[in-house]
């Protein structure tokens, strides 16, 4: 029994899961680059992404652009600035949280990065707090969610395939930077084997920081999307928004860049599945429930390698 | 606190020796002396200035009680992730599941009373089985794996309770959002020879006596346990593990069931503190059990010094007092004062950054904690080139015994 309403609704659902699927794609690049070289789960990444949004807004707002952009030449002009600015501003962010709290720990005990990395997400979280407070604090809408096309009966906002464009022009980028650039081949090269990439003659602390650099600017790119899509952007969003990009990395098969968009719109589209069938308050705990399942029965993800046990 | 150590080295009188060696030895004595000295003492310390002036000595005393709860916790999740090396980011959960299954069997909302007392036990039980149910299926995974499973499993419970209404599942189990309110506070029967009152204790917000010591005589039962634990074959093996689980594997220690019963064990002594917390504050809601009291626990035992129970207890004893009465206090006093910009800074807010900046600098400067326990420390600082069988001398510290 296939009307047109229906049809409508899964179009309309299908453009918020790649939309939704995109955000958390771009996060879980973040979480799978910096495993994939030190095999740490970067616990603060989800509040870097917040950062991120919160940048966003701040350089919008300064620039004095609060409202709705008609013309598309200054949105693009306006949009490409502020990722132009966020993004490496959030780089800068992620050098400094590596070079402080993890790069002295690199031969401590395992518990020891994490335990920081904790650290790290609630000094984020809670500068952010004091900086706008506990409210959500409203996104300058410069596209207008008005702004729409019609297909399939679906009324579908610009925005969705903005956050596609965004997602998919920055994988590509990444994807040509790691497989064909010097730099990203030396950072294929510490992912393999750290002390065989130095000895090599890989500046391995240069990687390493690239790698958080890369990591933290696309959640900035992720931020800003968020906040253009939702509107609305608060304090505690990374942990949530942080711990659900974790779990697309890990379903994609953690240290995959591939298999982390594959996760993150995987993810959008059983969050929006879950909304579709009136489970939205038991979103969460659905995509707890996949990672937990996915950890127990397939833990190398969907496109990763089987991993060895490190003690 | 017989677990104190001394400064390394520290000469000792002959007397004060062979006084610890004996405590030592009898270290499940020497905890029940040290903590009725406590016990004894803290409620005549906070009538002296400074603390005077901060709070009445009820007020204090209900504080302390308070603070017990978090004592309790931070014992149980060092047994995780101090002795065991297992890092629980979800500890909460299994605190709320210890309050609810007191919720649920002693309160007007369900019409059940069943006493205080067995619940407790129970409360643990059913907390320890949740453990074993978490645990079973997720400790096979290496450790940050585990963390983040937890880390979900703490925020998936409290999303329970709260959803588990009327409104959401058609039937209201938990009263979502609102919490179950009215539930029991202990009781003992009153004892008495002719007209003297022996026994004549009342458990209510205007006697937090009664309270402080409940809680007393729990902390002091699990720190035995734990102690004996800790110096079993079981204690050793959760340590083999935390330093080396294919090593410790390969000796013969079933790493899946000695992790198992970590969990269990964590649980258990949260469910404790989760049954006294409801039966004080007679009320339990989903938000009393967010990711923040996680993660608060873990500061607490960070902090305190992963691996020596007696640390981790000290250390959450001080920064729930700092934290409850001091950031309220300072606030208070900057206001009073009308000290510029201190006293547009409200201090409690800024308690989640400090305990951050405290994690991060601990695990940076000083990774066995403020009272650590020598062989954690010894473990920490592996690249100073410590020799691990350089140990302290015959009758050490507390964790000297391991051998």
């Amino acid at each position: 029994m296939i009307d047109d309403a229906l049809i409508a609704t899964l179009t309309q659902q299908f453009f918020n899961a790649l939309a939704i699927g995109g955000i958390y794609a771009l996060i879980a690049l973040g979480y799978t680059m910096v495993y994939g070289i030190i095999e740490l789960i970067n616990f603060a990444h989800g509040e870097i992404f917040m950062v991120g949004a919160f940048f966003g807004l701040t350089f919008l707002t300064a620039i004095g652009f609060t409202g709705a952009i008609a013309n598309p030449i200054t949105f693009l002009v306006v949009l490409l600035a502020a990722f132009a600015v966020v993004m490496p501003l959030l780089g800068l962010v992620g050098i400094g949280i590596e070079r402080f709290a993890y790069r002295p720990l690199r031969n401590a005990p395992r518990l020891a990065p994490l335990i920081t990395a904790i650290g790290v997400s609630f000094i984020l979280q809670n500068i952010v707090y004091i900086w706008h407070g506990p409210s959500p604090v409203q996104f300058p809408q410069i596209l207008s969610p008005q702004v729409r096309f019609s297909i399939l009966g679906a009324s579908v906002s610009y925005i969705s395939v903005l956050i596609v464009a965004v997602t998919a022009v920055l994988l590509v980028a990444l994807q040509l930077f790691i497989g064909r650039s010097r730099l990203g081949r030396a950072m294929r090269s510490t992912a393999q084997d750290r002390d065989a990439a130095q000895l090599m003659g890989v500046n391995i602390n240069t990687t390493i920081a690239l790698t958080f650099f890369i990591g933290s600017a696309l959640a900035g790119a992720a931020g800003i999307v968020y906040g253009l899509y939702f509107g609305t952007i608060a304090f505690n969003m990374g942990f949530i928004g942080g711990l659900k990009a974790f779990t697309a990395a890990v379903l994609g098969g953690i240290g995959n860049t591939t298999g982390a968009v594959l996760g993150g719109f995987m993810i959008g589209f059983i969050e929006v599945l879950s909304a579709q069938l009136g489970l939205a308050i038991w979103a969460h705990a659905i995509v707890f429930g996949v990672l937990v399942i996915v950890l127990v029965f397939r833990p190398a993800g969907l496109l990763g390698q089987p991993i060895g046990e490190r003690a | 606190m017989t677990a104190v150590a001394p400064a390394k080295n520290a000469p000792r009188r002959p007397a004060l020796r062979s006084a610890r060696d004996y405590l030592d030895r009898h270290r499940s004595l020497s905890i029940i002396i040290g903590m009725a000295i406590v016990t004894a003492i803290l409620p005549f310390i906070v009538t002296l200035p400074p603390f005077s002036g901060f709070d009445a000595q009820r007020v204090w005393i209900g504080s302390f009680a308070t603070a017990g709860i978090f004592v309790l916790l931070a014992i149980g999740l060092n047994v995780v992730v101090g002795l065991s090396g297992l890092l629980d980011l979800g500890y909460a959960a299994f605190y709320a599941i210890g309050a609810y299954t007191y919720a649920f069997a002693a309160s007007s909302f369900t019409g059940i009373h069943i006493p205080f007392w067995p619940m407790l036990l129970v409360g643990a039980l059913i907390a320890a089985i949740f453990g074993i149910l978490l645990g079973a299926p997720t400790l096979r995974l290496r450790g940050d794996y585990l963390a983040i499973v937890t880390l979900g499993f703490g925020e998936i419970v409290p999303i329970l309770f709260r959803n588990a209404d009327a409104r959401n599942i058609g039937v209201n189990l938990t009263n979502g959002t609102n919490g179950i309110g009215g539930i029991d506070r202990p009781t003992l029967p009153v004892i008495q020879i002719g007209d003297f009152k022996i026994l004549d204790v009342v458990f209510n917000a205007a006697n937090p006596l009664s309270y402080y010591l409940t809680m007393a005589i729990i902390i002091t039962l699990v720190l035995i346990l734990v102690y004996r634990l800790q110096d079993s074959r079981l204690g050793r093996a959760w340590q083999a593990i935390r330093e080396d689980e294919l090593a410790a594997a390969s000796n013969g220690v079933n790493t899946i069931t000695t992790k198992l019963l970590a969990f269990a064990l964590g649980a258990t002594t949260s469910g404790f503190a989760g049954v006294f917390s409801a039966s004080k504050l007679v009320f339990v809601s989903p938000d009393q059990f967010g990711f923040t009291v996680s993660f608060t626990i873990l500061a607490m035992v960070v902090l305190g010094g992963m691996g020596n129970s007696i640390g981790v207890a000290l250390g959450a004893f001080i920064i729930y007092v700092i934290q409850s009465v001091f950031l309220k206090q300072m606030t208070n006093f900057f206001d009073d004062f009308q000290v510029p910009i201190l006293s547009d800074i409200n201090f409690i807010e800024y308690q989640f950054l400090l305990y951050g900046i405290a994690l991060v600098a601990m695990m940076l400067l000083r990774p066995e904690g403020l009272f650590p326990s020598r062989q954690r420390a010894r473990e920490l600082h592996t690249d100073e080139g410590l020799d691990p069988m350089e140990g302290s001398p015959s009758g050490g510290d507390a964790e000297g015994s391991l051998a």
